[in-house]
């Protein structure tokens, strides 16, 4: 069952990512975005990560690409512009390297370096003492609290930048 | 008591497909009736009669709306963009009508083969997946207003957007104080919190109630926050240019997240389907269904009955009841905003406060856990005096004197105004 419903999660994902760069419509492109991060959500429930897939869909679904489709509808992006996919050598050759890359990594840490085989079973373990959220929230704040703070920093100083780049053009 | 397990096996996937139709008919027949309601509420408001003509006093009329709504044309503006045009109220129907899985309507209800949870679904995220489900409905009035090639309804879709972001963040805040006392995200679990308190959250929480039911107000694009589909300037807003069953998907999806919205009020704030005393507690507590604590920390088991499943049903249909009522009664009481107060609400006001309300509830819960209270009814009252203070401060920063302090000080300000203004011109020669 699980595994039927991952090929699924997994072919939706694929299809909706090829969609993205392959449809003319910027709006179209932005839909195939959020299907693909939905069925990722669901690959990661798989996984057991709950707490993931409803933060995935929270904040990339439902916010980010919320405002996006809000930018490209306020400057009117939304009508079909011509397809940035073209087929030729190098599109295909970067495809065929982007297969070949992916193969290596799938054979190399599948299942061994990345899960350790018992992952499941970790965060299950987690996830009955602390609750889903609390699975993630306790190393975060304890073990990983400063790469966190630190990444706050960063998206702080990414919007502090935003705003004096959009404010220069209005003086 | 061996038999007090969770169902399971073919008698559990049975369960399971009757309680997913028995939910969804029943949601699906509250949100026709409500329709019903505004409609005579709004006339009973406005001193009319409304609809009671189809059978007796108009109980038939959604069912006579929905045939008419499928036999109307379905028209299809010459410029829009079909796909999306299509797309759009299917995208915004759908997580409207899956919101309710994870909403428990009743206690648990024993049969010979054990013992079945109300609740369709319960999954670890609880509450999350309530979130991240409605966040997904915006896409669909955004598109409709879209794809519509109408200036209307373009502008429609545009301010759903902006107010439906801008919103979800006070939703957010306001629920992580009842995150705070719950200490999980399944709502099962927050109403067994509450029925431990002995108290609903609404009083211990009392300001992050308020924070909700305006936010919800706005998720919900109901009055006073309608900007998407203002009538007086923007025609029908995203909807302008849909008929027949395509605008009543649009209806049943914004009805949906009334429902919903309601349910999820009565769950988070006042108990779910919890009835005042402890007689209907249970909840499943290592692999047990226990209705609470002895004094030596042992467990007491639960005792379900058919008739506790009922009564609580109907407490909590009650509740959600209630709110669908306020809901309604507020649309037509209340103008609508302008769209810049819209966001300086929920930008300047909501978030900051509900930012400060946030630290106020932790602090005030480190406080009481450091100094060893007990969760109980003391624990709740302590914490129902902060927040009374709180919203009270809340309250009178909004009035700013209007309301509250009353009419008489009102027509004494005016007074003094109107002296002023006729003291100035005498007293402006004299200065010459």
């Amino acid at each position: 069952m699980i595994d039927i419903l991952f090929y699924v999660f997994a072919a939706v994902a694929i299809g909706g990512s090829v969609g993205v760069v392959a449809s003319k419509s910027p709006v179209a492109s932005l839909l195939f975005m959020v299907v693909t991060l939905a069925s990722l959500a669901g690959v990661f429930v798989l996984l057991e990560a709950h707490f993931l897939a409803a933060v995935q869909v929270i904040v990339y679904a439902g916010a980010i690409m919320v405002l996006f489709l809000f930018v490209i509808m306020l400057l009117n992006l939304g009508h079909d512009y011509q397809k940035d996919l073209r087929w030729g050598l190098a599109s295909l050759l970067s495809f065929a390297v982007v297969g070949l890359l992916a193969g290596l990594l799938s054979t190399r840490l599948g299942g061994s370096a990345l899960g350790g085989g018992a992952g499941a079973e970790v965060i299950d373990a987690a996830i009955r003492e602390q609750g889903a959220v609390g699975a993630i929230a306790q190393p975060l704040f304890t073990t990983y609290v400063v790469p966190f703070e630190i990444t706050g920093i960063l998206l702080l100083v990414a919007i502090v930048g935003a705003l004096v780049l959009a404010k220069r053009h209005v003086e | 008591m061996g038999t007090l397990h969770p169902i399971s096996g073919i008698a559990g996937l049975i369960a399971m497909s009757l309680k997913t139709t028995a939910i969804f008919t029943v949601v699906m027949l509250v949100v026709a009736y409500t329709t019903l309601a505004e409609r005579r509420v709004s006339a009973w408001i406005q001193d009319r009669s409304g609809p009671n003509r189809v059978g007796p006093f108009g109980l038939l009329q959604p069912i006579a709306d929905g045939i008419k709504n499928f036999l109307k044309e379905e028209t299809l503006p010459a410029t829009a963009n079909r796909v999306f045009f299509v797309l759009a109220p299917i995208i915004t129907i759908a997580p409207a009508l899956v919101t309710f899985a994870v909403i428990p309507v009743a206690a648990p209800l024993p049969t010979p083969w054990g013992v079945v949870d109300m609740v369709i679904a319960d999954v670890p995220i609880g509450i999350l997946y309530v979130l991240a489900v409605s966040s997904l409905g915006v896409y669909g009035l955004v598109l409709g207003g879209w794809s519509s090639n109408n200036k209307y309804a373009f502008l429609g879709g545009l301010r759903a957007s902006a107010q439906m972001v801008s919103y979800e963040v006070a939703l957010g805040l306001s629920i992580v104080g009842v995150l705070m006392l719950a200490g999980n995200v399944t709502l099962t679990e927050m109403v067994w919190r509450q029925q431990q308190l002995d108290m609903w959250f609404a009083l211990p929480l009392s300001l992050a109630f308020i924070f909700f039911l305006v936010s919800a107000f706005a998720e919900t694009n109901r009055l006073p926050f309608d900007m998407p589909e203002s009538e007086s300037e923007l025609v029908t807003g995203y909807h302008t240019e849909y008929s027949a069953m395509k605008f009543s998907m649009y209806m049943i999806a914004e009805f949906g997240h009334m429902v919903t919205a309601s349910a999820l009020m009565a769950t988070l704030f006042f108990g779910g389907w919890d009835l005042p005393g402890s007689w209907d507690d249970a909840f499943w507590y290592g692999g047990q269904l226990i209705s609470g604590f002895a004094a030596d920390g042992s467990v007491i088991l639960a005792t379900p009955a058919w008739w506790k499943t009922l009564l609580t049903f109907a407490g909590f249909g009650l509740k959600t009841g209630f709110f669908l009522l306020v809901y309604i009664w507020v649309r037509w009481t209340l103008p609508r905003f302008r769209y810049d107060q819209v966001m300086a609400l929920g930008w300047k006001v909501m978030l900051p406060t509900a930012l400060a309300y946030v630290m106020l509830v932790a602090a005030t819960i480190l406080v009481l856990d450091e100094i060893g209270m007990p969760w109980g009814f003391g624990y709740g009252l302590a914490l129902t005096g902060v927040s009374t203070l709180a919203t009270a401060g809340f309250l009178l920063f909004l009035d700013r004197g209007h309301t509250i302090v009353g009419a008489a000080a009102l027509d004494r300000q005016r007074t003094a105004a109107q002296h002023g203004h006729t003291r100035r011109p005498v007293a402006a020669p004299a200065a010459d």
